[in-house]
Parts: C-alpha cells; sequence; structure tokens
C-alpha cells in the first residue's frame, strides 16, 4: 500500500521529469523541453497539457517562435502543493498532496510547470475567460469571413465556435482601419482583421534577421505597419501569412483563387533548391494553387522560401510535352518509342555512348538510369544549378537530388564536369549515341550542331526545348508534383513525396517508362511500382542499404552517403 | 539632404546614448531632445536616431506613434495642455476645454491635440498634472495656470495673442532695423 502511494507520489518523479495533472490525469513530463531555437527551458504549462492530450488555444503562441505572451487566450488555473510551515508539502491522512489552487490564472504558455503542479483547463473561470479574451478580440473586428481568404484555417473562426459567445454585446462603433496594404510585393495587410498576436513581427525579427514590421499606434488604433517608403521584402515573407492566425496577412498570390476547404493536401517537397524543404500541395480539380511548409525540424521547421513556394506556375505552361514524338517517330504511342529506343540502344556499343540526367529526378528513377548506363557501359553527368544561397533556407544548389544523383553514381564530381568532355568526344566522333533525361544539354555546352552529327539521341523533359526538338525520339517527362518518389537532399536526408495532380496528355512518370526501357534493354524483370524499385536500389546501392521505403514516413531519414 | 543636426545637438545625443548601458535604451531621451531642437519629430528624425542607435526606422516609428508627447507635426506658439483627470474634470475642465476650441475655431469632439488654423495655439487635454487642490489646471507652455474660470481662459488667450504680436514686431524691427 505505502510502496503504491510513493510510486504514485507526483513529488518523486524520475530524474528530469516532472509529474503534473492536467484535468485530473497525472502525467509525466520532461523537466526542460525545447524552446524555439532548440534550447532545453523549463517546459511550460501549455506543453505540458500537449503532452497530456489536452488543447490549450492560443494566437500569439507559436513552437518556433520567441514567446511573447500577450494575445492571452492560453489563460489556465493552475495550483501548486501547499507548504507546511516546515517548508513541506502538507498531504492529506491518505498521503496524497494538498493542492493549493492560484487565486490568479497564468498563461500557459510562458509559464513553467513545477513538481505536482495541477493544470485546470476546462473550469468555468478558464471557459469565462476564453469567451472573454475573444469578446475582446472581435470587438473591432470586421467579422468579413465571406470574403477573407483565412476563412477555413483562421484561428479566430475556430475558437470563435469552439470558445466563444454566440452574440456580441458590442453596441458601439468599431475602429475602421486600412484593409489594403500592400506590404510587400508577395503579402497584403489587413489592419482591421489583425488580432496584435505579433507573430510576423516576430518571425520576420527574430528568424530571418529582417526586423521590418512594428505596431504603430496604440490602444484601438494599434496596427501592422512596416516603415513608410519601406517594403516587406525578404525571400521569407509568405511564413507570415502561414503562420498569422487570422486574416490580416494574404499571400497575394493565393488571395482570392480558391476557398481552403476544396483544397485537396499532399504531402510533397519543395524541389526549388537542394534543401528539400517539407511542404503541402494544395490543389484541386488537377491545378495547383499553393505550396505551404510542413514542419519537419530536422530539414525546415516550419518554414519555406519565397522563391520556392512561387516556383510552381511553370507546371500549367503551354509548352508541356504532352505525347510521345520525335523526327523516328511516325505516331505518338509509347509502345513505338519504347520499342524505337530499346532496339537502338541494343545496337549501341560501349564507349560510344553516353547518359546526360537530371539531378531534378526521383532516386528511384536515377537508379533505373544507373542500371542502364552500367548495362551499355555509358558515362553519366548532370547538369548543376546554382544561385545565389542565404542564411536560412535557401541553398546554392537549385537542384533537388544532387547529392542522390552523387550517391548514385550518376553525376559527376564535381557534377557537370564531364558535360565538356561529351561535346568534345561527340565533336571528335566517339559518343556516337546520347540519351537525355530532363535536361536541355543545348544549353549547357552540347549544342545543336554536335547533337546533329550523333547517330542517336533520345532526350525527355517536361517542356519542349532545343534537346527535344532535334532529338530521334522525346518522350515527355512529368513534373514533381506529378509523380511519387523520393529526393536526397544537399545533408543526404531521403524524403518522399507523393502525387498531387495528374500530368498532362500522354506524359508519364520517368520511372515507368524508365523501367519499361531498362526490362526491354537489359531483358532483366523489375517491378513497375516506386517501392519495388527502392527495394532494388537499396539491395544496391550502399549508400541506401538497411533504408525501407517505409522508413522514410512523412520526414525521411539520413542515408549512409 | 536639408536636415541637418546641428553639432551641439549632436553632442547632447551623443552625452545622452553614454547614459544607457545600450545604445537603443536612449531612445526616448534621444527623440526628446530632437523634439527640443525641431519642435516635432520629423521622418528625418526618425531615420537619423535609427541609424545613430542602430535600430530600424519602425523600431523608433512605435515609439513616436505610441507615446502622446511625441509630436509627427509642428506645434502652435502656445501648447495650451488642459488637464481632464478627476479633480480638474470635476472642476470644469470639459467646459474649459469647450470654451478655448469654441474660441479657436477647433472641434472640441475631436480627439488628440488641436492646433488652430494661425498656427498660434495647440490645445489638448492632458491627464493629471498633479495640482489637484487647485484643480482646474491649464498648462500654458511649461507655466501653470491654476483654478483656471471662463474669464482667466480668455485673459490667457489674450495675453499669449498680444505677446505674439510684440514678438512679431519685435521681428520685423530686427529685421527692419527701427526699434519697436
Amino acid at each position: 500500500m505505502k510502496q503504491s502511494q510513493q510510486s504514485n507520489d507526483p513529488l518523486a518523479s524520475p530524474p528530469g521529469m516532472i509529474s503534473v495533472t492536467v484535468d485530473g490525469r497525472t502525467v509525466l513530463v520532461p523537466r526542460t523541453m525545447p524552446d524555439w531555437q532548440g534550447r532545453q527551458v523549463p517546459t511550460t504549462m501549455l506543453q505540458a497539457c500537449e503532452l497530456a492530450g489536452v488543447t490549450v488555444p492560443h494566437y500569439c503562441y507559436h513552437p518556433k517562435l520567441p514567446v511573447a505572451g500577450n494575445c492571452r487566450m492560453c489563460l489556465v488555473e493552475y495550483g501548486v502543493p501547499a507548504l507546511g510551515p516546515d517548508r513541506k508539502p502538507v498531504r492529506q491522512p491518505d498521503g496524497s498532496l494538498v493542492i493549493k489552487k492560484s487565486p490568479r490564472p497564468a498563461i500557459a504558455c510562458a509559464t513553467p510547470v513545477s513538481p505536482g503542479m495541477e493544470i485546470y483547463t476546462s473550469t468555468p473561470t478558464v471557459k469565462l475567460m476564453r469567451q472573454s479574451v475573444l469578446e475582446f478580440l472581435l470587438i473591432n473586428h470586421p467579422l468579413d469571413c465571406p470574403i477573407c481568404d483565412q476563412a477555413g484555417e483562421c484561428k479566430l473562426q475556430e475558437y470563435s465556435v469552439e470558445y466563444g459567445r454566440a452574440s456580441s454585446r458590442f453596441a458601439e462603433t468599431k475602429v475602421h482601419k486600412n484593409k489594403q496594404i500592400d506590404l510587400g510585393p508577395r503579402i497584403m495587410l489587413d489592419q482591421e482583421r489583425c488580432i496584435l498576436c505579433s507573430r510576423c513581427i516576430r518571425f520576420t525579427r527574430d528568424v530571418v534577421g529582417d526586423d521590418a514590421l512594428g505596431i504603430i499606434n496604440r490602444g484601438s488604433y494599434s496596427a501592422i505597419a512596416a516603415y513608410p517608403g519601406t517594403t516587406f521584402d525578404n525571400n521569407y515573407t509568405l511564413n507570415t501569412a502561414d503562420i498569422c492566425p487570422v486574416g490580416a496577412l494574404t499571400s497575394k498570390d493565393f488571395r482570392f483563387q480558391m476557398r481552403v476547404w476544396f483544397l485537396k493536401e499532399t504531402m510533397s517537397l519543395c524541389a526549388s533548391c537542394g534543401t528539400g524543404c517539407n511542404i503541402v500541395i494544395g490543389s484541386r480539380e488537377n491545378c495547383i494553387y499553393r505550396f505551404t511548409p510542413r514542419q519537419n525540424d530536422a530539414v525546415n521547421s516550419c518554414w519555406m522560401c519565397d522563391y520556392g513556394r512561387l516556383n510552381y506556375r511553370w507546371i500549367e505552361r503551354t509548352d508541356r510535352l504532352t505525347r510521345p514524338g520525335g523526327s523516328k517517330l511516325t505516331s505518338p504511342d509509347w509502345e513505338d518509342a519504347i520499342n524505337g529506343i530499346a532496339a537502338a540502344l541494343k545496337k549501341a556499343v560501349p564507349g560510344h555512348i553516353a547518359i546526360v540526367a537530371s539531378a531534378r529526378l526521383t532516386n528511384e528513377e536515377l537508379y533505373l538510369v544507373r542500371r542502364l548506363a552500367q548495362f551499355l557501359g555509358a558515362p553519366t553527368d548532370c547538369v548543376p544549378r546554382s544561385g545565389p544561397a542565404d542564411n536560412l533556407l535557401l541553398c546554392a544548389d537549385r537542384n533537388p537530388n544532387t547529392k542522390g544523383a552523387q550517391l548514385l553514381g550518376i553525376a559527376a564530381s564535381p557534377p557537370g564536369v564531364n558535360l565538356p568532355v561529351f561535346a568534345r568526344l561527340i565533336r571528335n566522333g566517339t559518343i556516337r549515341s546520347l540519351l537525355v533525361f530532363g535536361e536541355d544539354v543545348t544549353r549547357h555546352g552540347i549544342t545543336a550542331d554536335d547533337l546533329a552529327r550523333l547517330d542517336f539521341l533520345a532526350a525527355s523533359d517536361i517542356h519542349t526545348n532545343g534537346t527535344t526538338a532535334v532529338s530521334h525520339y522525346f518522350l515527355p517527362g512529368c513534373a514533381h508534383v506529378e509523380k511519387r518518389g523520393s529526393f536526397t537532399n544537399v545533408h543526404g536526408r531521403i524524403q518522399r513525396f507523393e502525387k498531387a495532380v495528374d500530368p498532362p496528355g500522354l506524359a508519364r512518370p520517368e520511372l515507368h517508362w524508365l523501367r519499361e526501357l531498362v526490362c526491354r534493354v537489359t531483358g532483366q524483370s523489375m517491378g513497375g511500382t516506386v517501392e519495388s524499385v527502392f527495394e532494388a536500389m537499396r539491395a544496391e546501392v550502399p549508400a541506401f542499404r538497411n533504408i525501407a521505403w517505409a522508413d522514410l514516413g512523412d520526414h525521411g531519414v539520413a542515408t549512409h552517403g | 539632404m536639408s536636415w541637418a543636426l546641428p553639432k551641439e545637438v549632436e553632442e547632447k545625443v551623443d552625452s545622452l546614448v553614454g547614459r544607457y548601458p545600450q545604445p537603443r535604451s536612449a531612445v526616448v531621451m534621444v527623440l526628446h531632445a530632437l523634439q527640443e531642437h525641431f519642435g516635432c519629430i520629423s521622418p528625418e528624425a526618425i531615420e537619423w536616431t535609427a541609424r545613430k542607435l542602430g535600430l530600424r526606422p519602425i523600431n523608433v516609428l512605435e515609439l513616436v506613434t505610441f507615446y502622446p508627447m511625441f509630436r509627427r507635426e509642428p506645434f502652435g506658439r502656445f501648447h495650451l495642455r488642459i488637464c481632464r483627470t478627476l479633480s480638474c474634470a470635476l472642476a470644469g475642465s470639459h467646459q474649459l476645454h469647450r470654451h478655448i476650441c469654441e474660441r479657436l475655431g477647433l472641434n472640441p469632439e475631436k480627439p488628440g491635440p488641436q492646433t488652430s488654423a494661425d498656427g498660434l495655439f495647440t490645445v489638448e487635454f492632458v491627464e493629471c498634472l498633479a495640482s489637484c487642490g487647485t484643480a482646474p489646471v491649464i498648462m500654458c507652455n511649461e507655466t501653470q495656470h491654476e483654478q483656471m474660470t471662463i474669464e482667466q481662459v480668455d485673459k490667457l488667450l489674450d495675453e499669449c495673442r498680444c505677446k505674439c504680436r510684440t514678438e512679431r514686431q519685435g521681428g520685423l524691427a530686427a529685421e527692419h532695423g527701427f526699434e519697436p
């Protein structure tokens, strides 16, 4: 009996842990937890409640931003063990602790937990406080949800339904502010909808390091603003629209385009640089409306850059390749195209054929290219892409899978170093056949005249380009949003992504036709799914050994590369 | 750039900055010094202060728009501050405010400081001037006027006008070289 009492004693927790009770349920929580920068700091009541499975509503608190504690939405009641005159906890006759309830509530986001603390999140007082906070927030709110882009993912809407009053008692005139402030090239501000949580200010000041926003004026007239004459224009501004809990900051790219509840959400990756930020693609009826960041603390935290976020319009360009073609293909038929290419490759002589593959292809596709190259005895390389990097997420390597191409032996070292060699070998007649997957080599040192010398040229890409225009066979490929697969980011983390939309016309994922080509040319058989190609890859490539497709999960794993 | 800070003001600012462990802590005092010199805080003054203290202009603008004692437009020659805290309010400061506004052609309902069309007077309500025993109290520039009545207010306004006229004549005299 005494034993069980001892083990249930909230003051006798294992080292590094604290026992707290949330709404009557006792849980063990770590004494410290990572703050927004990952430093270990005392666990807060809000974190403890989350660990206990109890939601505490909040506006200004964000796990990846410094705590401001200004919205007061997370107010809870709490009590701590009462101490006797001897400074020892007072116990009931049955040995349980006497809890002394605090006379005042506390903000859960900024109050650390202490051993034996009891947190009450559903008392009448807490409910009344939440109602009152919401009532104040709504005093000057325009209630223009029908024309607001945030509707459907608005914390003000959600909490009003869950914790608010049905009707307002505010009979006076609302303060009107500016509803259309052009804050920067990508962000629009509606000052009336703003609840002044200061998340955007903290994000741009503390995460990006561009202290561009502030709160001007005071009282009911307070408003978010940039300094007059300046624009809010860093590469991360659109994250403020994501973290804005209401519809005050909206993306100029997305506003008035689509109701968020119609969007299909697909787990994907950003393919605009080698960082591989985790994203959610919002699409409807085969049309992409937005990219939003998906939390992955090993890669991008909760953020992504504006450059990557807005780099999707090209997918809908009208010059997409929608069917197989080329000078030697009489009808736009996949079977004929694969057969034609396979027949030509069977005749190709090792040493006289080369392959240029794109570092925008997936690991699985590049693995198939590797199989083909090994069988044909063909040297390979990728086209490098680079641009200015920044100190947050954007990486100088603008290919999403350079690391994968390196681990699979497709990319030369450094990537692209073989391209001038290929050009020379084409000019002197050594290379007679060339396969180009997903690139336009005419923009990377191999001219259309060089290509005209070849006996055989097959190319694939997403758009028509200088190489597909002169190739004997060309195959239409897919943007990464149109297929499944995995990329390996610059730090060697392998992450998977899912298909959001269908490719146009007869275009098919590279994996499908590369597999057919490999089987046809080598005579080997092979499963046709991404998973089966991945299985074959990990059996063969040391960097991917011990990694199963299922292990990738939503956040990926580190390769051994 | 036409905006320039005299050397002595900059020296004053430097000495203010030196009083604090961090330059940014001096921002309110620096703004007071600039307002004292220029009469108001212009965008140039905000930007200069931000550069001086290693801040972004928006940080300074937040302060300037938050504190009512910082003004972004020049005030009149005479700054009338009418107390509206309890004692003065009970003793009729609202009536005094209304009377002054009506005499100067200002809207008594409008919140915030207002300047008369001739640029002579700026009138505003302020909170307690710490002279509750002699309510209602009005400050005209740095002089406190106690137990004010409508008549005394009229007298005060006339005195101010008179003083201003003398000043102008003095100015004209200095300009044209004759004795006033």
